[in-house]
């Protein structure tokens, strides 16, 4: 008779045998498809990378409408990195063993993409880092088989550049996410800005850490330091926070404030009604996109999806077609191949004409920048132009001191 | 900064401390009565952010804020209880600690059902309706929020304090603190008792959330944000403390105050930038607190609890065929990379899986025999880690060198925080130990220069012949059976022994002329050595090492491994780290929901083996061997 206590045994030898054969018995399928390997941090970063998967679907299923690439179609084998570069690592490994791909895109945080790319320039794998913004995916710590996609940290302060310096204003003050992406975004506006004008002074640095500013003391540490002009590279839950208390508390009135990412949707929208309006930044103005190019990646999104894309979508989107038309190009997924139709490949994406660069294999997409407007209860972006990414980067002969000699 | 703006400051300071007080004063009740480490106390804060969000925009006005927030307080304090009723009252009986791998599971399955229920963007609430604006103080502007939260923080103090001192039930939860057992033997219910403590405790951390949507989004990182903040606070202020949680509030929320306000000074030449310090401020006041009064501010020496679980066998020496299953476990081990030629992941995963055993035994060394449970065992991890990657980076050592220097340099660690850590006891122990693990975690992500900050040590691959995966997994199995086996040799000799009577018994120890400190801090340093190993191969086989790496999630990991197998016995690490590291990757992988499933999991595993996956095999055997005994 089965007894409860053998029913227990029993459950316990099927858990062992179960987690024996999850990693074992994975039968290689019949090769009709272009397999890509995918992965991000779908947990924790939610608010991007919900309309990036949106996005980059909507771009597999209209390749894949059109027959795919080199007659065969395309298959996304997405994954949750776990959010941390460990697991990062392993979940790429196991989409190169055993899902069988040679071609992995995807990471949001700098340093997760950063230890891709490391893996992806040992295992010799094709990668495109589509998000993470860190200079080092590029520069000093780029290799041959990585690219990536999304406008850099130094592109988006060069953006922002020519508006800062037109301010003319003297006493700056800084405010960042205390790690690398804060860090170099500040180091890098300071360098340029005191290049231009000499006689600029950095009054306050206040760098709280990631997601926990305690936002009305930041706010009123600034004012107090008396400055003209703010340069914020705040985001997410605490740039909320910053435009809120400092709203409240007056120390935006009057001053100038240069701001990266703000007017991108994923962060721009919840402050609803209260967006700070006057705001210098990058972004992407999604409703006021007119070009032919754009407004049909927008119909087809809001017909699949009943919903607006966000920035994150855009990345998802190009980030596939890049790939197709990189192995189309090619005529092989061969990983020489590939990397070699990828330096100099030319594309178009709703942003406009792009290409990725043989020197550094950055991308040169641009972004919006603009002042964030009120209209209709909503923050957007007003008087804004497109920035070409490639009139912002530093030339191919600056970009290979940067980069290592060994390649 | 001048006076007035440093007065002004301290204005804000008190503002964040309210909020601070409310999430942990639930969490400290809690602890007092139950003695419940409740890890998911940040996500019912979060409940509370996304509920009265909901509430004030959908219904909208005054009554949708202020109402709301009223609304919330009274929701969440009943999710509390229903958590309480269906899930923990269960498991009480379970060894110390255990609770915590419940809590654990919640905290995961109830960030996947905000996700599914709210959605993915951050959700900023109205501002609070009659308290929009600001008034001006010291010549700044105040919002008059603000104000209204340095009054409220005292005043539900106040009426906790009432509570405490002239209801039936708050001297019922007094009582119950001092003694659960014999409030229990008096004929007072006890289970309603605890509903209600964790119903309150719930409550409050529901109001601390909705009383923050004014200032801030309901985000989905709030729940870990919240509970690492709360912890500090209770310990600081001394565990089961209202008015202790209150100052300690305070004090944190001054320092880092003060610390924002300072910005930027001149030492003559060199330059501080104090507003980076808020990263690790209330880490090194939790420190320093503890160090110089182990019970907190206003704690008393915790009262040694008579343990509601079933005593704890002593630990025999393997039976002979335990040693036979080990070795061919082994055998099995060595032979995987045959076994498993046609799918090579295996190998990944199994190396993933050696490094999480290695962690989890060298934590288990401590936390079981020992009766240390530390909270902090990724300091020793990272400092491994670190130590070989650093070495690689700044001196291209040999792999050898570095993965010799891993242990080493957690050794040392080890010893120095040990040496503070062993002279307490019970949570404060826990706590300082994670103290020091943050405070690590910190220097290793501030100092840009020597260890890349956030971005971590990139390219540190094992040299030929290591460097491929097969030679790669023999070496990590080789290590990681020498690691497990020491642990077991030193937990075999005297020393574990003496380490065991200490944990049972310190004055008999004492008294036999054993030097209880000394033998636990070794026992703490050798942990940590071996723990280092672990560091060191898990850098060289991701290639990489960055300070997320090292953070919390790692230490509360081994936690669940360790408990998850079952802390009673010597193989439950084993078990715990290899299922956690299977299921949590092949969870990963099938479901878009995966944490929830992970957490549903835990759950399941719970409830059934409420001793751990190993100690509910074991009492199954002990109790077949009676049956057939008494049969006979």
């Amino acid at each position: 008779m089965m007894t409860a206590r053998s029913l227990h045994s029993l459950a316990i030898a099927g858990a062992f045998a179960g987690a024996l054969t999850l990693s074992f018995g994975h039968a290689a399928r019949a090769q009709d498809t272009i397999k890509i390997g995918e992965l991000n941090s779908y947990k924790t970063q939610t608010a991007f990378l919900d309309p990036y998967k949106k996005g980059w679907e909507l771009a597999i299923e209209q390749i894949n409408a059109k027959g795919g690439v080199l007659g065969k179609k395309l298959e996304v084998i997405s994954r949750d990195d776990g959010s941390t570069p460990g697991d990062a690592v392993r979940v790429a490994d196991e989409l190169v063993t055993r899902e069988g791909v040679n071609i992995i895109a995807g990471t949001f945080l700098s340093h997760i993409g950063l230890a891709v790319t490391e893996f992806a320039g040992k295992k010799k794998v094709f990668f495109l880092a589509a998000e993470p913004l860190t200079d080092k995916i590029t520069w000093q710590n780029g290799n041959k088989y990585t690219f990536r996609l999304r406008a850099t940290t130094y592109m988006q302060v060069a953006m922002l550049m020519p508006a800062a310096v037109a301010a003319k204003k003297k006493r700056w003050a800084l405010v960042y996410p205390n790690f690398e992406y804060g860090q170099a975004a500040v180091a890098t506006f300071k360098e340029m800005l005191k290049a231009q004008q000499p006689d600029v002074e950095f009054v306050t640095e206040q760098a709280p850490p990631l997601g926990k500013v305690d936002a009305g003391a930041v706010v009123q540490a600034i004012d107090d330091a008396k400055p003209d002009a703010i340069f914020n590279v705040l985001f997410g839950a605490d740039f909320s926070k910053l435009v809120r208390e400092g709203t409240t508390r007056g120390v935006f009135k009057d001053r100038t404030v240069v701001s990266l990412l703000s007017g991108e949707p994923e962060y721009l929208d919840p402050v609803k009604e209260e967006a700070p309006v006057g705001w210098i930044v990058t972004g992407y103005p999604w409703d006021k996109i007119k070009t032919p190019e754009y407004l049909a990646f927008l119909t087809a999104y809001q017909k699949k999806y009943n919903d607006y894309p966000r920035l994150g979508s855009i990345v998802g989107y190009v980030t596939m077609t890049s790939l197709a038309a990189g192995i189309a190009k090619a005529g092989s997924t061969d990983t020489d191949k590939l990397i070699a139709a990828f330096e100099g490949l030319k594309l178009d994406s709703p942003f406009g004409p792009f290409m990725y660069r043989a020197s550094d294999h950055q991308a040169t997409m641009g972004a919006y920048v603009g002042k964030i407007s009120l209209e209709g209860g909503k923050g957007t972006m007003a008087d804004f132009k497109y920035v070409d990414g490639a009139t912002v980067l530093p030339s191919d002969a600056e970009v290979k001191k940067l980069r290592p000699a060994t390649e | 900064m001048s006076f007035n703006a440093f007065l002004f400051q301290a204005l804000n300071g008190l503002s964040a401390a309210s909020g601070l007080f409310f999430v942990a004063a639930g969490l400290s009740l809690i602890f007092g009565v139950t003695r419940i480490v409740n890890i998911a106390h940040g996500s019912l804060y979060m409940i509370g952010t996304y509920i009265a969000y909901s509430i004030a925009t959908k219904v909208g006005g005054a009554f949708g804020f202020w109402g709301g927030i009223v609304i919330t307080a009274l929701l969440v304090g009943l999710i509390g209880a229903a958590i309480e009723i269906v899930l923990l009252r269960r498991i009480y009986r379970a060894p110390e600690l255990f609770q915590l791998l419940a809590t654990f599971a919640l905290v995961l399955v109830i960030n996947d059902a905000t996700l599914w229920i709210w959605g993915p963007e951050d959700l900023l609430g109205p501002r609070a309706p009659g308290l929009t604006g600001s008034i001006e103080v010291l010549g700044r502007r105040l919002p008059t929020y603000d104000i209204f939260l340095i009054f409220v923080g005292p005043f539900v103090l106040w009426m906790l304090h009432l509570a405490l001192a002239k209801t039936r039930f708050g001297r019922l939860m007094r009582a119950a603190t001092q003694d659960r057992e014999m409030v229990g033997a008096l004929g007072v219910n006890q289970a309603m008792l605890f509903t209600g403590v964790f119903a309150l405790g719930a409550l409050l951390a529901g109001l601390g959330g909705a009383l923050q949507i004014a200032r801030e989004p309901a985000t989905l990182a709030t729940d870990l944000i919240v509970i690492g903040d709360a912890f500090v606070v209770v310990v600081v202020g001394g565990m089961g403390s209202i008015s202790g949680a209150y100052l300690a509030a305070v004090i944190i929320a001054e320092v880092k105050a003060l610390c924002i306000g300072l910005g930027i000074v001149n030492f003559g030449g060199f330059t501080v930038n104090f507003s980076k310090l808020t990263l690790v401020a209330e880490f090194l006041v939790m420190a320093a607190v503890l160090i110089a009064r182990p019970y907190g501010l206003l704690g008393r020496e915790q009262v040694a609890v008579r343990s509601v679980a079933e005593p704890e066998e002593p630990l025999r020496p393997s039976t002979p065929a335990t040693k036979i299953a080990g070795l061919i476990l082994l055998v099995v081990l060595v032979c995987l990379p045959l076994i498993a030629k046609n799918s090579p992941y295996t190998l990944v995963l199994g190396i993933d899986v050696l490094i999480a055993v290695l962690f989890a035994t060298s934590l288990h060394f401590i936390m079981g025999p020992g009766g240390m449970h530390s909270f902090g065992h990724a300091a020793y991890f990272g400092l491994g880690a670190y130590g070989a990657a650093l070495l690689v980076k700044w001196f291209a050592a040999p792999m050898g060198l570095a993965l010799a220097a891993a242990p080493m340099l957690a050794l040392v660690g080890a010893l120095l925080f040990g040496w503070f850590a062993v002279r307490l006891s019970g949570v404060y122990l826990a706590m300082l130990t994670l103290a020091f693990a943050q405070i690590v975690w910190a220097a290793v992500f501030q100092w840009e220069t020597l260890t890349g900050g956030s971005n971590g040590v990139l390219g540190v691959w094992p040299s030929a012949p290591f460097d491929t995966r097969t030679p790669f997994y023999f070496l990590t199995l080789a290590l990681a059976a020498f690691g497990v086996l020491l642990l077991r040799k030193f937990l075999f000799a005297p020393f574990g022994y003496a380490m065991r009577a200490g944990r049972d018994s310190p004055l008999r120890a004492e008294a036999i002329g054993l030097d209880v400190k000394r033998v636990h801090w070794l026992a703490f340093a050798i942990a940590g050595a071996v723990c280092g190993i672990a560091g060191g191969l898990f850098a060289f086989a991701k290639g990489s090492i960055s300070p997320e790496t090292i953070g919390v999630s790692r230490s509360i990991d081994g936690l669940v491994m360790v408990l998850l197998g079952g802390i009673q016995t010597l193989t439950g690490p084993i078990v715990g780290a290899s299922v956690y590291a299977v299921l949590q990757d092949y969870m990963m992988r099938s479901t878009e929901y995966w944490r929830a499933l992970l957490g549903g999991i835990i759950l399941l595993l719970v409830l059934a083996f409420p001793s751990g996956i190993v100690g509910g095999f074991v009492k199954l055997i002990s109790r077949r061997k009676t049956t057939s005994k008494a049969a006979s």
